[in-house]
């Protein structure tokens, strides 16, 4: 088992992601996260999908995902250097002036972005790798529990231009 | 362009023309001139509010035929059948909602079949289109998972090329059933008259070619090979390559195996053909595979039915694998030789690499393994008449295998269909088929009430060949309301049904496998007979309904036949009559079962003989 990543172009058409995600459920393969979005071409969208398989089940779903009539190519990231990133903000309610200041500090840690600040509420802004995205929600969890709110958009990627660190 | 106009004159009668720019036609009229310039001979169809419209453009146009059925379900395996006796894609029409949801079995099935279908499903109006509607169901979202393709047209100016693209779909690479749905205003509007000639789909590029190389790979390790089998499925006779694969297995010297999709690639009465492989297979073939070094297979997907146990599956074999759908290399039995291309292309590369091998011990093993375990219920038979000699007249039993041979010599040229169940596993055993006879079966979904409806279908495509339907009991009742289209379109079609009064294949498991608990597999079952009832003959209740009577009520011809003496007779009989159907009702042993038989997870190698 391990994580893998495919970038895939589809046509930008009604039932296309139902058709992808009908895929992964009616075939019981197992799905991390999936993001969609328009390109360039306003008829092509792209995917960026994670997730856990062994190698025989993802040769199997690489081919299931291209004999798709949809699909116009699949790009397997697992093994080449990408950037990949994901948005998730967390807001954090109910503080005292003291864990008002400890979220502070751990935003200047986490080098994530205060995006908004009321009288007791903080909004974070992260723009961090899954891992590390994770990570920090644990940490926010923990600290502050049901106080939290957090929303994710699961990772995007591409591949790498000079770099070989992923 | 002279047809642009078809289906207008005449048929407005209540429909008014406003919106019609010049050359401009409704979506409906598109519709038939697409498929007449699809070379659509038959449609089936079924109407309804919502395809009222693609009715009325196809009222009194004469290049096509509509032929109405009496049940949606029967109509797409009337299509289905159509399709694989002739080679053409099978069109279906049907209405929105219910018209629709009621394809969806004989889309499945076409689909794991590989049957090349379009389906056109009428559909509310676009922008009712979630509200509800009456007679509104996401047919798209249905079917998504069980076809090649299924798409919503929501612009009138889309409708040419969609349709253009499902034909296209449906009919290349791996074949397949394409759902098309037309909302209602999309149907009625005026647009361009244009049906595209061409198509281009950025999506979906079918392998044509083949790679040569990892086919010379595999024929490196073929000519090498000590113990070979070639092992054929539907694939090879989908893309027509069985002459080619006779001649390969002719030049090599090869034994050839087939599942039950692929028998007929090679004729079976060829000495290099062995059998059937898999849960009701040959022990020949079976063992065959079991043992060989190299198994070089063409055209199948190695499902559940064929492979037995994964684990000890061609245990000893390097594994080949020739498929025109990718996905359907190294899923379920890990290979290593993948080649991905259309059998046809494959076996023409491969004859030009063809050398003849030094086999003889290893066919005369598998020939001395036929011999002393064939497929024949010859022993059954004695046993059976000697059992029945104590009870009555001294008349043969009317057994399977016999109805079989005599179908076997009395139709040289036929097509047979056959239902799922016991039916179908007695036919693919003891059916011999050539180019001249033809077999069509459920084999993928295995879907009951298939047959007597893809048997329509067959004969409406192959009106002068003889068509034979051999059906069950339980399955017959699934679309016996078909009677009246078989009626109705006069179709001589054979109906063979062998009756035991149960659901055969589930009760003979039960017998085997659940301690003869025959839990609502009995069809002669009444509410006053005893629930744990095992005597069937005894006390049984008549059995219902009564199929000689059906017939008769349908003005088609039913005949009983009840002991072996008479089987010729009545085919015989059946054969002459060409003004419709004929039903024969064979009366066969009540627990009847076939065999051999691979238990269900078993290794191919550990199968039960006799009972």
């Amino acid at each position: 088992m391990k994580k893998r990543w495919i970038s895939l172009f589809v046509e930008n058409d009604i039932g296309v992601l139902a058709k992808i995600s009908g895929l992964f459920s009616g075939k019981a393969y197992n799905l991390n996260s999936l993001t969609v979005g328009e390109t360039e071409d306003p008829t092509v969208s792209r995917m960026t999908i994670s997730l856990t398989s062994d190698d025989l089940t993802f040769e199997q779903i690489k081919k299931q995902l291209n004999r798709s009539v949809e699909v116009i190519k699949v790009v397997d990231y697992t093994d080449i250097p990408i950037h990949k990133k994901e948005l998730m903000f967390i807001k954090a309610g109910n503080l005292s002036v003291e864990e008002c200041e400890e979220i502070f500090r751990i935003a200047e840690v986490f080098r994530v972005r205060i995006k908004d600040y009321g009288k007791n509420t903080v909004i974070l802004e992260c723009l961090q790798t899954e891992n590390r995205n994770s990570d920090l929600m644990r940490l926010l969890a923990d600290r502050f529990g049901n106080r939290i709110e957090v929303v994710r958009g699961g990772s995007v990627a591409i591949e790498a231009v000079s770099m070989s660190e992923r | 362009m002279e047809k642009t106009e078809i289906g207008i004159e005449g048929n407005s009668a209540g429909m008014q023309d406003t919106g019609r720019n010049g050359g401009e036609i409704k979506g409906a009229e598109l519709f038939v001139k697409a498929l007449i310039e699809e070379g659509v001979q038959t449609l089936f169809a079924y109407p309804g509010g919502m395809a009222i419209d693609l009715f009325d453009a196809l009222y009194g146009q004469s290049e096509l035929d509509v032929v109405l059925p009496r049940h949606e379900q029967a109509l797409v395996h009337e299509a289905d059948g159509y399709a694989r006796s002739t080679g053409k894609t099978g069109v279906c029409l049907v209405t929105s909602g219910p018209g629709a949801t009621n394809l969806v079995t004989g889309i499945a099935t076409a689909n794991y079949d590989s049957v090349p279908l379009v389906c056109f499903t009428g559909q509310v109006p676009t922008n009712l289109i979630g509200n509800d509607a009456f007679q509104e169901v996401d047919i798209v979202g249905i079917t998504r998972s069980i076809c090649k393709y299924a798409v919503t047209v929501r612009d009138r100016k889309d409708l040419g090329r969609i349709i253009k693209e499902a034909f296209y779909i449906a009919a290349s690479g791996k074949p397949g059933p394409v759902v098309v749905d037309i909302p209602k205003d999309i149907q009625q509007e005026f647009g361009s008259s244009e049906y595209p000639k061409e198509v281009n789909i950025r999506g979906y590029k079918p392998n044509t070619g083949i790679h040569a190389g990892q086919l010379k790979k595999a024929m490196g390790i073929l000519n090498k090979a000590k113990r070979p089998v070639l092992l054929c499925g539907g694939g090879v006779k989908i893309s027509g390559a069985g002459a080619l694969l006779t001649r390969f297995a002719e030049k090599t010297g090869i034994p050839v195996i087939t599942t039950i999709m692929g028998k007929g690639c090679i004729p079976s009465s060829h000495p290099l053909y062995v059998g059937n492989i898999g849960m009701h297979g040959n022990y020949a073939s079976n063992q065959a595979v079991s043992e060989c070094d190299v198994l070089f297979s063409i055209g199948t997907r190695f499902n559940d039915r064929i492979t037995g146990k994964i684990s000890e599956f061609a245990p000893h074999a390097s594994i080949i694998h020739v498929d025109v759908d990718p996905a359907s290399i190294s899923r379920n039995i890990k290979v290593d030789v993948p080649i991905v291309g259309d059998a046809k292309a494959a076996l023409q590369l491969m004859l030009s690499e063809a050398e003849r091998l030094q086999l003889e011990e290893w066919v005369q093993k598998i020939g001395d393994w036929k011999q002393k375990y064939p497929i024949r219920m010859g022993q059954q038979d004695q046993n059976q008449d000697q059992n029945q000699n104590h009870r009555s007249n001294g008349k043969q039993t009317l057994t399977p295998e016999r109805i079989l041979r005599s179908i076997n010599t009395m139709f040289p040229k036929s097509i047979v269909v056959t239902d799922v169940g016991q039916n179908q596993l007695w036919t693919t055993q003891y059916l011999e088929l050539d180019e001249n006879r033809q077999l069509l079966t459920s084999g993928g979904l295995g879907t009951m009430g298939y047959g007597f409806p893809a048997a329509i279908g067959a004969k409406i495509g192959n009106p002068d060949t003889d068509v034979i339907c051999i059906s069950g009991d339980g399955g017959m009742q699934m679309n016996l309301q078909e009677m009246a289209t078989a009626m109705a379109l006069e179709l001589p079609i054979i109906i063979c049904v062998m009756n035991n009064g149960y659901l055969g294949n589930v009760r003979q498991w039960q017998e085997m496998f659940y301690n003869r608990r025959y839990s609502s597999t009995c069809l002669c079952y009444r509410k006053s007979c005893k629930r744990d009832c095992l005597n069937p003959d005894k006390c049984c209740p008549k059995y219902l309904p009564d199929y000689v009577k059906l017939a008769k009520s349908y003005e088609a011809k039913g005949i009983r036949v009840e002991s072996g003496e008479d089987i010729e007779a009545a085919l015989t009989a059946a054969r002459e009559n060409k003004s419709g159907p004929t039903l024969i009702e064979f009366i066969i042993e009540r627990e009847t079962n076939v065999l051999p038989i691979v238990p269900g997870g078993n290794a191919l190698s550990d199968m039960i003989m006799e009972a």
